[in-house]
């Protein structure tokens, strides 16, 4: 049986509406509310089903972020997963910290927890990278299935369909593995009240990236955060001829 | 001042023109009931009255107070204003009228008063009780173009815009001054506050911040001679004579027309949590409910309830989640405060101990946005999913809350297989349930089984036959279940002295004006 490891970011809600901040640093996140990275949501689902299916024997979720990734991590172990490991990076750090460094610290996690697959969000909605998964494999020299609808347990290793420009790809893929989770791979369930209860006494560990050996210098700086532009104000014409008169004017027809 | 009535427009004369497919289409469902008006009408008698019809010359008159684009008589654009959201009721309304300032609603106003023609404000239509759509050719007056934010005080809260502000706009316009509209309702997206107003509408947040009787400060409002009533104050207090804002608060534009609302906006919570359980019965419901007052206190802010029909029918037409299983009843608590730390610990407290206690059997609680705003969806979905079954009987009731749910088993066993469904969903915290009776097609034997028993039994448990929705054109025959005579007589009194032509919002809440 596998022991599976799924990263979790915690990001601001998707619900919630994004500013950006005056100095166009970044985006306003104090006193934001944050949740769990939807697509990481269905990552952990993905692993706890396989759990569930008798699977994997193990699911350990991790967090990089400040100290409130301790409650991203909470959720995760409410849908279900046995333990958490919370790699604590703050300030500045944080702020530049990339897939690069996430892959990083996700591959060593994995050797020193002998993980077998990997799981992790497609992308996170706050920097939309969506490319962990693909790093973290290339540094374990694993296999990669990446935006699955869909795994399965095939002989001795798993089959992944893949959500693809084209359509649908199925592939095979022995384990060890590192998957992606696309949004139709599953819908997450909510944490029920016993569990979210019982998440509260597992185990959680803290660990910095230094304890692993992860450099988290930065290698990017941030030059300007800005807001898309705002849509122009429609205006009312009063019959199709001025409507034609206005766009020739306007100069798109 | 008396009217004679003479049979002018039956209901035979009513237009049949059937109205393309693409305009009935809600939620997903099409269906073209449109009965409920022909059948009051009928069986009712209710007859056009005796107002004027409108002439050419008037249609010219009102183009010189508003502009040409804001005078609509063409077929297609007048349709949307006669049909009610429910696409229960239809009137014949030949001309909409759009003014844009108070100015403009007042020479309407006196104008249509010297020629006695009818008129219906309508505001974002979103009513439940016919009363925001006309009934024969009354002149539609839509507020939609008045829909300017005039002042916020940051401070005390008090907000004052124009009547036809949709009351989503509003609330986004006062979250980004961390203030919150002191009321929430499904139709939020295209209600308008003066709607509100008029109609006194309840919804999610009556709990904890009151009805619009406490939150409104003050209303501008037109009477029916074109007279403008300024009682625009901001203040909390103002002990000066009769409070004559509350005449325009909840009486359906029958006695005037709200024109500028001022309002208070309590402060936005910081810290939101919602919890969603399962019960094992009603009694449950209740004692949760008291249980929940006393260990959450100040900051409860909803208390609300769905039985096990409510949310399957509403998870099955409408393909919505269940974010737990199956139980007899549902519960959601909402929380609001000012400090996540304190209020969790409160819910945490509340939770453990009711799961203890075996009261809540499952459940889940959060208070990230994302997953509160789909709970919170699943809940206000109710209204709209029964519709799918295909006509739903609704009713709208205040009982005390020890006989909160008594009528649903009653009906159900009353209605037998007639139905499909019957189910009661609503406000604990506010004694307000709602009953959905849901039927394949309109049928005339299941509404003379409903109605007047349901009113009859209402009132023998000493409720209200419409808690939140109003009258409107649907219940004015059964308002006596509810009020007294002499109350009748002298809200007809207050008719007579501010509408004595009744030109305003006719056949609508008041029984017959003899």
């Amino acid at each position: 049986m596998s022991r599976v490891l799924v990263g979790v970011k915690r990001v601001i809600d998707y619900a919630v509406k994004i500013r950006v901040k005056p100095d166009k640093s970044g985006v306003v996140t104090d006193g934001v509310k944050h949740s769990m990275n939807p697509f990481d949501e269905i990552a952990v689902e993905e692993a706890v089903r396989m759990k569930e299916k008798k699977l994997a024997s193990e699911v350990i979720a991790v967090s990089c972020g400040p100290a409130q990734s301790q409650e991203t991590l909470r959720t995760a172990l409410a849908m279900g997963a046995d333990r958490a490991i919370h790699v604590e990076v703050a300030g500045a750090e944080y702020d530049t910290m990339q897939p690069i460094h996430v892959a990083k610290i996700l591959a060593k996690l994995s050797k020193d927890e002998k993980a077998d697959i990997v799981i992790v969000g497609k992308q996170a909605i706050d920097d939309d990278s969506n490319q962990t998964a693909q790093m973290t494999a290339a540094l374990l020299d694993w296999p990669q299935g990446t935006f699955a609808s869909k795994v399965e347990k095939t002989d001795a290793g798993l089959t992944v369909t893949r959500e693809i420009d084209g359509g649908l790809e199925t592939i095979k893929t022995k384990v060890p593995v590192v998957i992606s989770a696309d949004l139709r791979l599953n819908e997450p369930r909510y944490a029920t009240l016993p569990n979210i209860m019982k998440a509260k006494k597992k185990p959680l560990k803290k660990l910095t990236a230094k304890d692993l050996g992860v450099d988290l210098a930065a290698r990017i700086k941030v030059i300007s955060v800005e807001d898309p532009p705002v849509r122009q104000a429609g205006s009312i014409v009063p019959d199709v001829d001025t409507l034609v008169t206005k766009l020739k004017e306007g100069g798109h027809v | 001042m008396r009217f004679s009535f003479a049979i002018q427009t039956l209901s035979s004369d009513i237009p049949s023109k059937s109205i393309k497919k693409s305009e009935m289409k809600i939620y997903g469902v099409y269906y073209s009931q449109l009965i409920f008006l022909n059948y009051v009408l009928e069986k009712y008698k209710v007859i056009r009255k005796q107002f004027g019809n409108i002439q050419p010359s008037d249609i010219d008159y009102f183009k010189t107070i508003l502009s040409e684009d804001r005078v609509l008589t063409d077929e297609n654009d007048v349709l949307p204003f006669n049909i009610d959201w429910i696409k229960n009721c239809r009137g014949q309304s030949k001309l909409v009228l759009k003014p844009k300032s108070t100015e403009e609603v007042s020479r309407i106003m006196r104008y249509c008063n010297e020629k006695r023609l009818a008129v219906c404000p309508q505001g974002g239509n979103t009513g439940l009780v016919g009363g925001s759509v006309p009934v024969f050719d009354e002149i539609v007056l839509s507020f939609m173009l008045m829909n300017k934010i005039i002042s916020l005080d940051e401070l005390s809260g008090a907000l004052v815009c124009e009547t036809g502000c949709v009351l989503e706009n509003l609330d986004s316009y006062v979250r980004e001054r961390n203030l919150i509209m002191p009321l929430d309702l499904g139709a939020k997206g295209s209600c308008h506050i003066g709607g509100n107003v008029s109609t006194n509408a309840g919804g999610l947040r009556l709990l904890r911040y009151g009805n619009l009787h406490g939150s409104v400060l003050g209303v501008e409002a037109v009477k029916a001679d074109g007279t403008v009533i300024d009682c625009l104050k901001t203040l909390k207090k103002d002990n000066t004579g009769y409070h004559l804002k509350h005449l325009f608060i909840g009486s359906e534009g029958t006695l005037g027309v709200v024109t500028k609302v001022a309002i208070h906006c309590p402060a936005l919570p910081k810290a939101v949590s919602l919890g969603f359980f399962g019960v094992e019965n009603f009694e449950i419901v209740l004692r949760l409910y008291a249980s929940a007052k006393s260990s959450l206190g100040e900051i409860l802010s909803a208390f609300e309830m769905a039985d096990n029909d409510s949310i399957s029918s509403t998870v099955q037409n409408l393909k919505l989640p269940n974010p737990i299983s199956d139980y007899p009843f549902y519960v959601l608590v909402e929380t609001s405060g000012s400090d996540e730390t304190h209020d969790a610990e409160k819910l945490t407290r509340f939770l453990d101990k009711e799961m203890e206690s075996g009261l809540i059997i499952d459940g889940t609680v959060t208070s990230e946005p994302a997953k509160m705003q789909t709970i919170w969806n699943l809940r206000e979905s109710i209204a709209g999913a029964g519709l799918i079954d295909g006509y739903v009987f609704k009713y709208d009731v205040s009982i005390p809350l020890a006989n909160y749910y008594s009528l649903v088993p009653l009906l159900r066993q009353k209605l037998g297989s007639k139905a499909i469904k019957v189910y009661g969903y609503g406000h604990v915290g506010d004694g307000n349930i709602h009953i959905n009776v849901t039927v394949p097609k309109y049928d005339q034997e299941v509404c003379s089984m409903l109605e007047p028993y349901i009113f009859e039994e209402v009132a023998k448990l000493n409720g209200s036959i419409s808690a939140e929705h109003g009258v409107g054109f649907r219940k004015p025959h059964y308002i006596h279940y509810s009020k007294d005579v002499t109350a009748i007589h002298l809200m007809k009194q207050l008719k007579q002295l501010m509408d004595p032509n009744h030109i305003l919002n006719p056949y609508k809440v008041l029984p017959e004006l003899t």
